[in-house]
C-alpha cells in the first residue's frame, strides 16, 4: 500500500494538473503490473465487491478507538468522509507493512467467504498495521468513490505517456466490461488487441451549454439541429447476436430496458447507436418523472414496463458493419443513420431523432421555444462535419438549451455538504407561500459562490431554530431565486410538484420573505407547461 | 449558590467581582486571557492581563487602559480573586483562575497542553468548574508531535527553494506565523514577512521574545534576489493579489483544521500542515482530567457533542454560548 499512499499524496499536495499527471504517470512506469490495474480500475470507477458493510467498520472502528459509536456518528458529517473519519480516530497502527495495493485488495475479497467474525478481525488487523493515508484509501477501497483528485480523463492521459499508447485509443479500450479479473495490465494497456470484447463502448461525446448567440457559430448550414430530450443517454450496442446498453456513466443498463432486446431483430449486428432513452407512449415522449422510477431498477416490475416503456431516440451512428464510423463526418453518419431507421416497422424500440429543419437562425430559435411542448429541454446543435469525439470537447457540439423556470423561494432548513464541501452548510430546503404558511417544495445544493456558502454558513450556524439530526430549521429570512428545468405534479411531496435540475441562481438580498413566490404560482407554471 | 462565573449576553461574568474575561460587547472591567480578536475587542473600560499579553493588546487595540499581572500572581476584585496561568496557546496567553469563598473556577481562553518552545507552557490549575474551549473536541483530531510538523514544512519549502520557487504558508500572523518562523531550518532561505505578520513581530520582539531574522516584503524589496524565500502571509493574503508578486509559487496553510482533507482542498493550497494552537481530543481529556474539576464546560467549537462526551464519561458537563470564535471552521480564525 506503500506505492499507492505515496501516489495519493503526490497527488494531493499539488493543485496543479501536470503534476497530477507526472506522478501517475511515473506510477505507472515503475509500480507492479497487478497494482496497477487495480490503480486504473479504481480511477475509472471500479471497485471489489464490497465485502463488508458501512455499518460493520464504524461498529469496528468505533471500538478499536474506544470511543462511542454515536461519537464517531457525530464526526463524520464534520469530517465528510466516512473512510477519512475512520482512518483519522483510530490508535495509531503498531506496525508497518509492505504489502502492496493488489495484496489488500485480495485480502478484501477473500472476505466474501469469511464469517463476520473473521471480517471483524481481518479489518482490525489491516487498520492496525497501515498509517493514517493508507488506512484511509485501505477504507476507501471498501466504502468506494475514488475520487482523489485525479479524473479519469487525466489518468487516461498519464497512462497514454508511460505506456507509448496513444491516448483516444486508450481511452476506447478502458471502456466497457472489464475487471482486474478478466484481464492483466499488459493485455489491457500494451498488447496488440486482436478482437475487441463485444461489449466495449466508445466514449461518449459530450456537449458544452452554448453561452453566445447561435449567430456566433456562423453559417445555419453547416449545422444540424436536433431536439434535447430529457431522458437517460445511452450507447445501444448490437454485436455477435446480442446487444449492450450503456449509459455515460458507464453503467451496463441491458438488463434494466429489456424492452430494447428486441432491437436485435430489426437491426444487424456489427451496429453501435448513440441516443437517449425515454418513456414513451402514443409516439410521444413522457416526462422524465415518469422515467426516474426505472433508474434504480435492476429488475423491472411488470406494471412499470406498462407505466413507462421506453425507446431509444438514436441521434447518431457509431458503428455499422462492424467499423467504427467516429471519424467520418456527422453528415454522413447522419444519412446512414436515417437509411437504417427507414427500413425499421413503427413498433421498433428505436426510433430516430429527428432533425430540426431551419433556414436561419431567428427560425430555430422560434422552435426553440417550443421545446416544452415537444418534451424537450431545448436543442442541441452539432456541425455537420464534425467527427464523433470522445469527451467534453468544445467547437462542434452545443447544447442550447431553454432558459430555466425560476421562482423566489425562501431558506428554511439547511444541511452540511460532504467532501470538499464538509463543515458548510451546502444542502437546502426552500419553501413557498400557501396563506400563511411557509411549504416546502424543493431542496438545491449549488449556485452560489463559496463565499456564499461561507455567508450562508456563519448566517445558518447562528440562527438555528431547531435541529433534526442533521438538518437545521433556520429562521425564515432569506430569499433565493432557485431556477429549474422543469415541473411535474408529484404525490409524494408536499407541496404536490417536483422540479428537475432545481439549482439556486442568485441570493436575493433585496427581497422581504413577504414577496417570495406562492405555490399558486408554481401550480400555475404547472399547469403551463 | 451563585456561580463563580456565568455566561451572559456580553460575555463571561463574574458577579462577585463585577468583571467579565473575554467579554464581547463594550464592558467596563476586562480580564482578557490573550490577545486574538475574538478574546481582545476594543471599547471596555479597563484591561487587565498579562504582562507579556499587554504589548500585543495595545499594538491591536490603540490607546486603551490597561493593567498587567504576572503569571501566577494573585488580585483581588471585589469578592474575588483572581489569578493568570499560562495556557500555551500564543505568548502571554492565560487561562484565568477566579476563587469566590471556597469555590474556584477556571476559564480556560485558549489552549494547547504541548510544549511548542515559543510560548509559556501551558500549567494545569486544579479548580472545581472548569471552562474549557474545545475547538477541536472531536476523536479525529490528534495532532502530530511538533518536530515532524516542521520537518515536513521545512522539506516542503527546500524542494521549492529549490527549484528557485517561492513557498508561500498561510498562517495567522499573531501566534501561529512566530511558531512556524521558529521551526524554520534558516540553512534553506531567507524568510520573507508580509505587514501584519512583521509588525506583530515587531512588537513580540520588542518584548525579549527570541524570533528568527525575518524581511518585511514591500514594493522595493527585491525579490529576484531572494527567489526560493520563504514567505508567512495571513490565510487572507495568499488568494490576494499581493501574493501574484512571487509567481508561480507553491502555496500552503498551517493550522489544525488542515488535518481534514474536505478543509484542505476547499483552500486550494498545494499543502496543508497541521499545526494547531489548540489541544487536540487527548489533549482536551488530559487538561480537563489534570484541573480535577467536577463540572466542566464546553465553549468554542464542537461544544455540545464535546459536552455529551464528557457526559458519558462521568463529568458533569454541559455547553456554554459564546461568541468565541465559535464553529468557525476556516483557518482565518487562529487555529
Amino acid at each position: 500500500m506503500k506505492t499507492f499512499a505515496a501516489l495519493y499524496t503526490a497527488i494531493d499536495q499539488t493543485t496543479k494538473t501536470s503534476a497530477k499527471v507526472a506522478a501517475m504517470r511515473e506510477y505507472f512506469r515503475t509500480a507492479p503490473d497487478a497494482d496497477k490495474i487495480w490503480t486504473i480500475a479504481l480511477f475509472s470507477g471500479r471497485r471489489p465487491k464490497r465485502a463488508v458493510t458501512t455499518t460493520q467498520l464504524r461498529d469496528w472502528a468505533a471500538e478499536a478507538a474506544g470511543v462511542p459509536l454515536w461519537l464517531l456518528e457525530e464526526s463524520y458529517p464534520i469530517v465528510g468522509d466516512l473512510a477519512e473519519t475512520i482512518a483519522l480516530v483510530l490508535p495509531p497502527p503498531a506496525r508497518t507493512t509492505d504489502r502492496p495495493l493488489h495484496h489488500w485488495i485480495e485480502a478484501l475479497r477473500a472476505l466474501h467467504v469469511a464469517s463476520v467474525e473473521d471480517r471483524r478481525l481481518a479489518i482490525l488487523s489491516a487498520w492496525d498495521q497501515l498509517s493514517v493515508t493508507e488506512r484511509f484509501l485501505f477504507n476507501k477501497l471498501i466504502t468506494g468513490g475514488f475520487r482523489i483528485g485525479i479524473s479519469r480523463k487525466l489518468m487516461t492521459r498519464a497512462l497514454a505517456q508511460a505506456s507509448g499508447q496513444d491516448e483516444s485509443v486508450l481511452a476506447h479500450r478502458l471502456m466497457g466490461d472489464w475487471s482486474p479479473d478478466s484481464i492483466g495490465y499488459s493485455a489491457l494497456v500494451e498488447a496488440e488487441e486482436t478482437a475487441a470484447p463485444d461489449s466495449r463502448p466508445y466514449p461518449f461525446y459530450l456537449a458544452y451549454q452554448l453561452e453566445a448567440e447561435p449567430e456566433a457559430l456562423g453559417d445555419p448550414a453547416d449545422w444540424q439541429a436536433e431536439w434535447k430530450w430529457d431522458g437517460i443517454r445511452a450507447q445501444l450496442i448490437l454485436r455477435g447476436g446480442t446487444h449492450f446498453v450503456w449509459s455515460r456513466g458507464e453503467e451496463l443498463m441491458t438488463d434494466r430496458f429489456p424492452e430494447l432486446a428486441r432491437a436485435t431483430d430489426f437491426i444487424p449486428p456489427g451496429t453501435v447507436l448513440d441516443g437517449e432513452i425515454v418513456a414513451w407512449k402514443d409516439g410521444v415522449p413522457l416526462p422524465f418523472a415518469r422515467l426516474q422510477p426505472r433508474i434504480g431498477r435492476k429488475t423491472v416490475p411488470k406494471a412499470l414496463l406498462r407505466d413507462a416503456p421506453v425507446i431509444l431516440l438514436a441521434y447518431d451512428l457509431l458503428e455499422q458493419d462492424g467499423t467504427d464510423l467516429r471519424d467520418s463526418p456527422l453528415a454522413e453518419r447522419r444519412a446512414r443513420l436515417d437509411a437504417l431507421m427507414r427500413s425499421l416497422p413503427p413498433d421498433a424500440p428505436v426510433r430516430p431523432s429527428p432533425a430540426i429543419p431551419f433556414g436561419d437562425w431567428p427560425t430555430l430559435a422560434a422552435t426553440r421555444a417550443e421545446a416544452r411542448a415537444e418534451m424537450a429541454e431545448g436543442v442541441m446543435l452539432k456541425r455537420r462535419a464534425s467527427p464523433y469525439l470522445a469527451g467534453r470537447k468544445k467547437g462542434d457540439w452545443w447544447k442550447w438549451k431553454l432558459d430555466p423556470m425560476t421562482v423566489d423561494a425562501v431558506l428554511i432548513y439547511a444541511q452540511q455538504g460532504h467532501g470538499r464541501r464538509a463543515n458548510l452548510f451546502t444542502d437546502f430546503t426552500f419553501a413557498v407561500w400557501n396563506g400563511n404558511d411557509l411549504v416546502p417544495f424543493t431542496k438545491a445544493y449549488s449556485g452560489l459562490t463559496d463565499e456564499e456558502f461561507r455567508q450562508i454558513t456563519a448566517w445558518v450556524r447562528r440562527n438555528t431554530v431547531q435541529r433534526f439530526g442533521p438538518v437545521r430549521q433556520v429562521t425564515p429570512e432569506h430569499v433565493f431565486e432557485i431556477a429549474f428545468e422543469g415541473i411535474q405534479p408529484s404525490p409524494r411531496h408536499k407541496s404536490g410538484i417536483a422540479l428537475r435540475f432545481p439549482r439556486m441562481v442568485r441570493w436575493r438580498h433585496d427581497k422581504p420573505i413577504q414577496e417570495a413566490n406562492t405555490l399558486d404560482d408554481l401550480k400555475k407554471l404547472l399547469d403551463a407547461h | 449558590m451563585t456561580p463563580v462565573l456565568r455566561a451572559t449576553d456580553r460575555g463571561l461574568y463574574c458577579a462577585a467581582g463585577d468583571f467579565f474575561i473575554d467579554p464581547w460587547r463594550p464592558v467596563d472591567r476586562a480580564l482578557i486571557t490573550h490577545g486574538h480578536s475574538d478574546h481582545a475587542r476594543s471599547g471596555h473600560g479597563r484591561y487587565l492581563c498579562t504582562r507579556a499579553a499587554a504589548p500585543v493588546l495595545r499594538h491591536r487595540l490603540g490607546d486603551i487602559r490597561v493593567e498587567t499581572l504576572p503569571y501566577g500572581e494573585e488580585r483581588r476584585i471585589g469578592d474575588a480573586t483572581v489569578s493568570f496561568h499560562p495556557a500555551g496557546h500564543l505568548p502571554g496567553s492565560a487561562q484565568i483562575r477566579v476563587a469566590v469563598g471556597g469555590e474556584v473556577w477556571v476559564a480556560s481562553g485558549d489552549y494547547k497542553t504541548t510544549p511548542d518552545g515559543l510560548c509559556e507552557p501551558f500549567e494545569p490549575v486544579r479548580c472545581h468548574s472548569f471552562i474549557t474551549e474545545c475547538t477541536f473536541g472531536l476523536p479525529v483530531f490528534k495532532w502530530a508531535p511538533q518536530p515532524e510538523v516542521a520537518a515536513q514544512i521545512n522539506a516542503w519549502w527546500a524542494q521549492a527553494a529549490g527549484q528557485g520557487r517561492f513557498a508561500l504558508l498561510g498562517a495567522y500572523s499573531l501566534g501561529k506565523a512566530q511558531r512556524v518562523l521558529s521551526l524554520l531550518d534558516p540553512g534553506i532561505g531567507p524568510v520573507l514577512t508580509h505587514g501584519a505578520v512583521e509588525a506583530t513581530n515587531a512588537v513580540l520582539r520588542a518584548q525579549g521574545l527570541p524570533l528568527p531574522e525575518t524581511t518585511h516584503v514591500t514594493p522595493d524589496t527585491d525579490l529576484k534576489a531572494r527567489a526560493g524565500a520563504l514567505v508567512i502571509a495571513p490565510p487572507s493574503a495568499l488568494g490576494s493579489s499581493w501574493a501574484r508578486r512571487f509567481g508561480p509559487a507553491t502555496t500552503a496553510f498551517a493550522s489544525g483544521w488542515m488535518a481534514l482533507r474536505g478543509i484542505r482542498r476547499r483552500r486550494a493550497g498545494d499543502r496543508g500542515f497541521v499545526l494547531s494552537d489548540h489541544a487536540d481530543w487527548p489533549g482536551l481529556l488530559d487538561a480537563i482530567r489534570a484541573t480535577g474539576a467536577e463540572t466542566v464546560y464546553a465553549t468554542h467549537g464542537y461544544t455540545e457533542i464535546f459536552a455529551r462526551y464528557l457526559n458519558s464519561a462521568g463529568w458533569n458537563a454541559q455547553p456554554l454560548l459564546t461568541e468565541y470564535g465559535g464553529e468557525e471552521t476556516e483557518p482565518e480564525s487562529p487555529a
